[in-house]
């Protein structure tokens, strides 16, 4: 019998690991690919198009700080050339009025702009830089233009206890769509996860006002919320399954299934300077690795849920179990769940009053 | 007669038909897509801005002359509620829409 492979929908286009931000939580992998390694704007010109011809719909631009490429007007360009809905993920910090009003002409259709907090200092803290105010100029800015804007706040820890003044910021500000993500622990967050895992009172009381903003918005501003998987009883569809609907491409041109898929061992990554993409996402040994349910092992292989979250996450499985085969440790139903049990227990034992006010963080730096 | 008969709806900021050559008409907006058939594409390619409501239903009863009118009134009245819970369209008021 022939499998056919999955309709990938969406690319996430790192540009760049550049960012004037070294926030604590980063995505970007520890080890962060420097400039001269970075595609040449005609490189991502090809791929933008090879990735439409494969079936993707929408491009996220994000990196590090995508406006840190002088030439983000060209590619934005060259995607809505290729037929592809545009968003713009960036910290705003290097953005000025003229500089949207030519990615708005060449065709953005979305930017999203995310918040670390709502005041300069703890933001700062977060951030390693100041940022706020630039922020707050920047969606006036971008009411100007007939685009979609996203406010996007990352949670943790620390900022949880001020979700209110959160919302009440993306309410007053006008966006179209509001965004609270949980720090999810990869990576740079995963190095200073005992500084931002929440308490469990700090998870519920988020979620309960989560679910208010949501309802009392509903039909004026789009609510959307990620909960931090650790207090989940099932693990999350990471990133919708593997190989499933996303890929991601990094600076230098390595296709990924996820953000993190690199530190997984043993998986070899394959390079759109070396082979189409559509060959890449239909069958290289990184994408076809998880695909589907043949690497499944129990409770996964038997679990009514296996077509729903996909045996959760295989970097998760990795960072936490040791193997990226086994079911997300996450997961309930897995004996694995005592490793998350222990960690939220530790959580709890400390709570947000106890820490010390400065905190020992380890800054994501700027790539070499 | 209901208000909302004379509104001209529009695509909201950062909401627009697919652009590519092939496969369905999608509708785009961030982080979401919308599959557009016959009567949903009819539909969202009349809010425009221009088109009011009552239009929007006397185009469609015409195309689909074959379906009971309160039917079709129903069914789009049903549909532009659901678009704009998405977020996808707003509602010119139609003298600010005329002074254009």
């Amino acid at each position: 019998m022939t499998t056919v492979n999955p309709t990938p929908l969406a690319l996430i286009a790192e540009l760049t690991h550049r960012c004037p931000l070294h926030c604590v939580y980063c995505s970007n992998p520890l080890e962060l690919q420097s400039r001269g390694l970075e595609l040449s704007t005609e490189a991502w010109s090809r791929v933008l198009r090879e990735a439409a011809d494969a079936g993707v719909l929408q491009v996220d631009f994000t990196g590090g700080e995508p406006l840190a490429r002088r030439d983000l007007v060209e590619l934005v360009r060259a995607a809505r050339a290729a037929g592809l809905y545009v968003s713009l993920i960036t910290s705003g910090l290097p953005l000025d009025e003229r500089r949207l009003a030519e990615l708005v002409n060449a065709g953005l259709d979305h930017l999203q702009l995310s918040f670390q907090g709502v005041q300069e200092d703890a933001a700062s803290e977060i951030a390693g830089t100041l940022a706020l105010q630039q922020k707050l100029q920047v969606v006036q800015w971008v009411r100007a233009h007939r685009i979609a804007l996203t406010l996007n706040f990352v949670i943790h820890r620390q900022n949880l206890d001020r979700l209110e003044e959160m919302i009440a910021l993306g309410e007053s500000s006008g966006a179209g769509r509001l965004e609270f993500a949980h720090v999810q622990y990869y990576g740079w967050a995963f190095a200073n996860r005992e500084r931002l895992l929440p308490t469990r009172d700090q998870v519920d009381r988020s979620v309960r006002l989560l679910q208010q903003a949501e309802a009392r918005l509903r039909g004026k501003v789009r609510v959307e919320y990620v909960v931090p998987d650790y207090y989940a009883k099932y693990p999350k569809a990471c990133m919708g399954g593997w190989g499933r609907k996303l890929m991601l491409i990094t600076p230098g041109g390595d296709v990924l299934p996820c953000h993190a898929a690199q530190i997984i061992p043993g998986l070899r990554f394959e390079n759109v300077k070396n082979r189409p993409l559509q060959e890449i996402w239909d069958s290289s040994e990184a994408f076809q690795k998880f695909r589907g349910e043949e690497w499944m092992s129990d409770p996964c292989r038997s679990c009514d849920r296996r077509g729903q979250d996909f045996g959760g996450c295989r970097c998760q499985a990795f960072l936490l179990a040791g193997d990226a085969a086994v079911t997300d440790p996450v997961c309930t139903l897995t004996p694995k769940r005592q490793i998350v049990d222990a960690i939220v227990t530790a959580a709890n034992d400390a709570p947000p009053a106890e820490l010390p006010a400065k905190l020992d963080w380890l800054y994501r730096p700027n790539p070499s | 007669m209901n208000p909302e008969m004379h509104a001209q709806p529009r695509l909201a900021p950062g909401c627009r038909l697919s652009e590519l050559n092939r496969g369905p008409r999608m509708l785009q907006m961030p982080e979401r897509a919308l599959r557009l058939n016959g009567p949903s594409l009819e539909i969202v390619e009349r809010c425009d801005g221009k088109h009011t409501v009552l239009q929007i239903i006397s185009e469609l009863q015409k195309i689909y002359s074959k379906a009971e009118p309160e039917r079709v009134e129903k069914d789009i009245l049903g549909y532009l509620a659901l678009l704009r819970e998405q977020g996808a369209i707003e509602f010119a008021a139609e003298d600010a829409a005329g002074q254009k």
